[in-house]
């Protein structure tokens, strides 16, 4: 009796709930260090003088000087289009991945994801094969006669809309065919058993349910458009100057970092802006995965919202009386037989466009492949002839050989520590009850979101005091500061899905914590670990804002030396490096892919 | 050939998926205003069979009528059906409102005469006044009432329904099994119904079509299929069942005499032509099974030891075994002061002629 008295006083004894949270400690440490005091300093830095006295001046001098107000506008503008071409032009592509079988979904999912891990600076260099003036598309087009002379394809406004909206697309895509997936299938044969025709049944029924995915693919893009500098660079014409090179041309030439500390705010303002608008229209649980506690009560409260509201279903009821009347005419031209199988058509034309799609996402990257072989002097299609000089100018060249094994340290070690920080704060942020889950999730997402530029001078101004500016170890903590929030996300996904009643059939076996994680979780779940790693890995390897500052000119990351090279001339050069880059990441993310779906299939999922 | 008279007619009908034969040629027929189900383990086909009929799936072969109009490819925006699905399939969107309107909106009817078509629907599911809200804001129970309601507002010659109470518990959905049958009957609507749970079926169908394997097994009222199955399959699926191995021994219109278990003779009815000879199970019902009193006598007769007792309320189940090895079991219902058994106890059990069914031997593999 007694000996049962004490086992229960033992048993009586609770940890108090903070205490279980330890594993959220040292992310909230290094995020806290590497991310908020930076990018807090650099806000400060905007609103004061050299003295440290308070000053609006910065801000003055932005919106009353033309060319920063041009610059904005311009900035702007090449988002929204961006914007509109990603989401419209991925629609129906995710609208297909949403719809089809499984088997299916995941041969063609392989070539979304690829365009989508391979690196900005190789796709950019693609265009540029592709659309030059001696490009394949223009001899494509000369030689077959539809084009007299080469077409102005880069260089312009429109080389730069092709290559952002290519970079950008995947993320559409993928944002929307999250929420689409989620969308029961058999709503559709409802609406039809209800009297409702294929377009009447799209509009009404899937669009709107579809549309928290096609804002919160668009949300995105929009927001990573307006920290872009890569493509505007390479593919356009100097006059689509973007926000971002305004930013590296005050740091980089004249130091001045309150004004770009002014720019970045503003940066950031129209950043927190277009979340807040979201947050109106849709509420954030779309965005980041988690259901953050649905309420009852009316769909959209907002002003906005109700409005918004008010536009779509009018829209919506629009498009699909549009899509009555066509249907309409089409079954009086050729009247329905019920005693002959119909074929829908509407199905193939879906294919065909999805196919497009897929092809302008997947297939222009490989096009710097032969390129690299070619003797020609500078880029042009058709190669001329076979040779490795390129690699071999490549691989003697000292520079690119040291700044290619720096951005393998780097993006192992980075994702290393990002994995080390990431892991544990996954576990709990599914597992436990956290206090403020959406807010601490917001703050571990926000790199994620935020234009890297921001972070990246943030980062230099803090590195510049403590001198780790040019140093490894710099660009490894900066690099991990981006990574973890993929981390974080993609490890959640994994344990959101994995079942939690096996690790409670291995305690009640016996196993106590630490066995339970080893010998029953972790095995489980490492195919979505090695997945998180590499994508870390990935991320760091194609990483440009960051190594633009951090890595100085002595200690370049290959981003980086390709990026200073081609600033002076597209050397062809940079074909063989990119060639190397895209096999290298293509078969890492092969990898990740067939080891994910050998598991599942063995699991038997 | 004529033109069918009835509310639904289905010559042949035939689905293949693959080398799968989901549905293997059935006929069905159902007149205005039946009650008719189909019934059968997951896989028989019968879903299948639902989804070719509301157009949401195409046949390789055969013809559905509807209505008088041949129908078999029409796509199922044209053939004004009604479905409630499995899941309710309620547009999350909507509100309950525009839920119930979207039918009539689609068939471009006046918002005046569609608030009041709304409003009389509502009130025949009895849920009048939540209109606005959201169906996530429901119960489970309440949905479904929902679904019936954007179903019954457009009036459709036939409503399918794909195992609507499959998702509730087992209080509400005897409540709302009596709800449709009382519908069914007020309205007159033709229903045709689809699910495994044999106590549904029986409780709420006129007729009945039991499925397996793709391919229609017995068709029949429900008395039919529970005292007169003809198939092992038919006795096994439906109610609890002895099924004991026994030999023909003599056979007329109808009747049979088999040689039981333990050489026992045993009298029985049979639907089926047979030859003295030939290898048949019988079947008899544990309600129809009793233990016979000392000097009680009755037509079939076998002798089993008692290997438990069970008092379940209403009845008491017993549990026996035969000398072969067989087990059995026997319901009666529970009287005060009945007979004292033990396990162990040897005991004499009776059945009628009328209440002993013999089956033919169910063919080995009878598909590919």
């Amino acid at each position: 009796m007694a000996s049962k008295v004490a086992t229960n006083v033992e048993i009586g004894w609770r940890r108090p709930e903070w205490l279980s949270l330890w594993p959220l400690s040292p992310i909230a440490v290094f995020l806290t260090v590497l991310f908020v005091y930076p990018v807090g300093q650099l806000l400060w830095l905007s609103v004061v003088d050299r003295q440290g006295h308070l000053t609006g001046l910065h801000y003055v001098r932005l919106f009353t000087t033309g060319t920063y107000v041009k610059v904005l506008g311009i900035t702007f503008e090449i988002a929204l289009w961006t914007t509109l071409i990603a989401v419209l032009a991925g629609y129906p592509l995710a609208y297909l991945l949403a719809t089809v079988s499984d088997r299916t979904r995941n041969h063609l999912m392989l070539w979304v994801l690829m365009p989508f891990w391979t690196s900005f600076l190789v796709r950019t260099f693609a265009w540029l094969v592709l659309l030059g003036r001696k490009g394949a598309i223009n001899d494509w087009l000369i030689t077959t006669g539809l084009a007299e002379g080469p077409l102005p394809l880069i260089y312009n406004r429109a080389g730069v809309l092709i290559g952002m909206s290519h970079a950008l697309m995947p993320i559409a895509i993928l944002t929307m065919l999250a929420v689409m997936r989620g969308i029961d299938q058999s709503l559709s044969g409802a609406a039809s058993t209800l009297g409702a025709r294929g377009g009447q049944s799209f509009w009404r029924v899937y669009f709107p349910l579809s549309m928290p995915g096609m804002a919160a693919g668009a949300l995105l893009v929009f927001v990573l458009s307006l920290g872009f500098f890569i493509t505007p660079a390479l593919l356009g014409s100097g006059r689509e100057l973007l926000i971002a090179q305004v930013i590296i041309t005050q740091i980089e030439e004249l130091m001045n970092w309150g004004f770009a500390g002014a720019v970045s705010v503003l940066l950031l303002g129209a950043t927190l802006a277009v979340f807040f608008l979201y947050d109106q229209l849709f509420g954030r649980s779309t965005l980041t995965g988690v259901q953050v506690a649905s309420k009852p009560g009316p769909a959209r409260p907002g002003m906005i919202g109700r409005l918004g509201a008010l536009v779509a279903s009018r829209l919506i009821a629009l498009m699909g009386w549009i899509c009555d009347r066509v249907g309409e005419a089409l079954d009086w031209i050729r009247p329905i037989r019920p005693d002959r199988p119909r074929a829908t058509m509407s199905r193939g034309v879906l294919w065909t466009v999805a196919t497009v799609t897929l092809v302008y996402l997947a297939t222009p990257s490989f096009f710097v492949i032969p390129v690299s072989f070619s003797e020609a002097p500078y880029i042009q299609w058709p190669p001329v002839g076979f040779t490795l000089a390129n690699y071999g100018l490549f691989l003697t060249n000292p520079v690119y050989v040291g700044a290619m094994i720096r951005s393998l340290v780097v993006g192992l070690s980075s994702a290393a520590l990002a994995m080390l920080l990431g892991v544990p704060a996954a576990f709990v942020l599914t597992r436990q009850r956290v206090p403020g889950k959406s807010l601490i999730l917001g703050a571990i997402l926000a790199p994620m979101i935020l234009p890297h530029i921001i972070i990246a001078i943030a980062l230099f101004f803090l590195y510049a005091q403590l001198g780790l500016v040019g140093t490894t170890l710099g660009l490894i903590l900066g690099h991990t500061c981006i990574s973890v929030p993929f981390v974080v996300v993609t490890v959640m996904a994994v344990l959101k899905n994995y079942d939690e009643r096996l690790d409670q059939a291995a305690w009640s076996l016996g196993a106590n914590k630490w066995r339970t994680l080893r010998h029953v979780t972790f095995p489980l779940i490492l195919p979505g670990l090695i997945a998180a790693f590499l994508f870390a890995f990935v991320i760091s390897l194609d990483e440009l804002s960051i190594a633009l500052f951090i890595s100085g000119g002595a200690a370049p990351t290959l981003p980086k030396q390709m990026w200073v090279d081609s600033m002076l001339r597209v050397s062809p050069m940079v074909t063989a490096v990119s060639t190397v880059v895209l096999l290298f990441v293509t078969s890492l993310i092969l990898i990740a892919e067939f080891t994910r779906r050998r598991v599942e299939k063995a699991s038997g999922r | 050939m004529t033109e069918p008279t009835h509310k639904l007619q289905i010559r042949r009908l035939r689905k293949t998926y693959g080398s799968v034969v989901a549905l293997a040629g059935a006929d069905l027929e159902m007149k205005e205003g039946e009650f008719v189900t189909l019934l059968g383990p997951s896989g028989s086909g019968k879903t299948t069979m639902l989804l070719l009929i509301a157009g949401l799936i195409q046949p390789d072969a055969g013809e559905i009528w509807i209505d008088g109009r041949q129908s078999t490819y029409m796509p199922p925006h044209k053939r004004d059906l009604g479905v409630v699905f499995q899941n309710y399939a309620l547009f999350p969107h909507m509100t309950l409102y525009e839920n119930i309107a979207f039918p009539l909106r689609m068939r471009r009817l006046p918002e005046s005469k569609i608030r009041e078509e709304v409003q009389r629907v509502l009130a025949t599911v009895k849920l009048s006044g939540v209109e606005d809200r959201l169906p996530s804001q429901l119960s489970g129970g309440q949905q479904q009432r929902i679904a019936l309601a954007r179903c019954l507002v457009y009036q459709p010659p036939i409503i399918l329904m794909d195992e609507p109470l499959g998702a509730l518990d087992k209080k509400l959905r005897q409540q709302l099994q009596l709800e449709i049958r009382q519908l069914h009957q007020r309205l007159g609507i033709t229903v045709l119904y689809v699910t495994h749970d044999q106590e549904e079926a029986l409780a709420m169908s006129d007729r009945i079509y039991l499925m397996n394997e793709g391919e229609i097994e017995q068709i029949g009222t429900p008395g039919d299929l529970y005292f007169r199955p003809r198939t092992v399959f038919a006795a096994d699926f439906l109610g609890e069942s002895n099924l004991l191995d026994a030999i023909v021994t003599a056979a007329s219109d109808g009747l049979v005499e088999l040689e039981g278990p333990d050489r026992m003779p045993v009298k029985a009815t049979m639907a089926q032509a047979i030859e003295p000879g030939q290898k048949v199970k019988f079947l008899v019902r544990p309600e129809n099974l009793r233990v016979l009193a000392a000097g009680e006598q009755a037509d079939n007769q076998l002798t089993a030891r008692l290997r438990d007792v069970i008092l379940l309320g209403q009845v008491t189940k017993y549990y026996a075994r035969l000398a072969n090895g067989t087990d059995v079991a026997a319901a009666q219902l529970t009287r005060p002061g009945q007979a004292i058994l033990e396990p162990g106890d040897e005991v004499r059990l009776g059945f009628d002629r009328e209440s002993t069914v013999g089956l033919p031997l169910p063919e080995p593999a009878r598909r590919g």
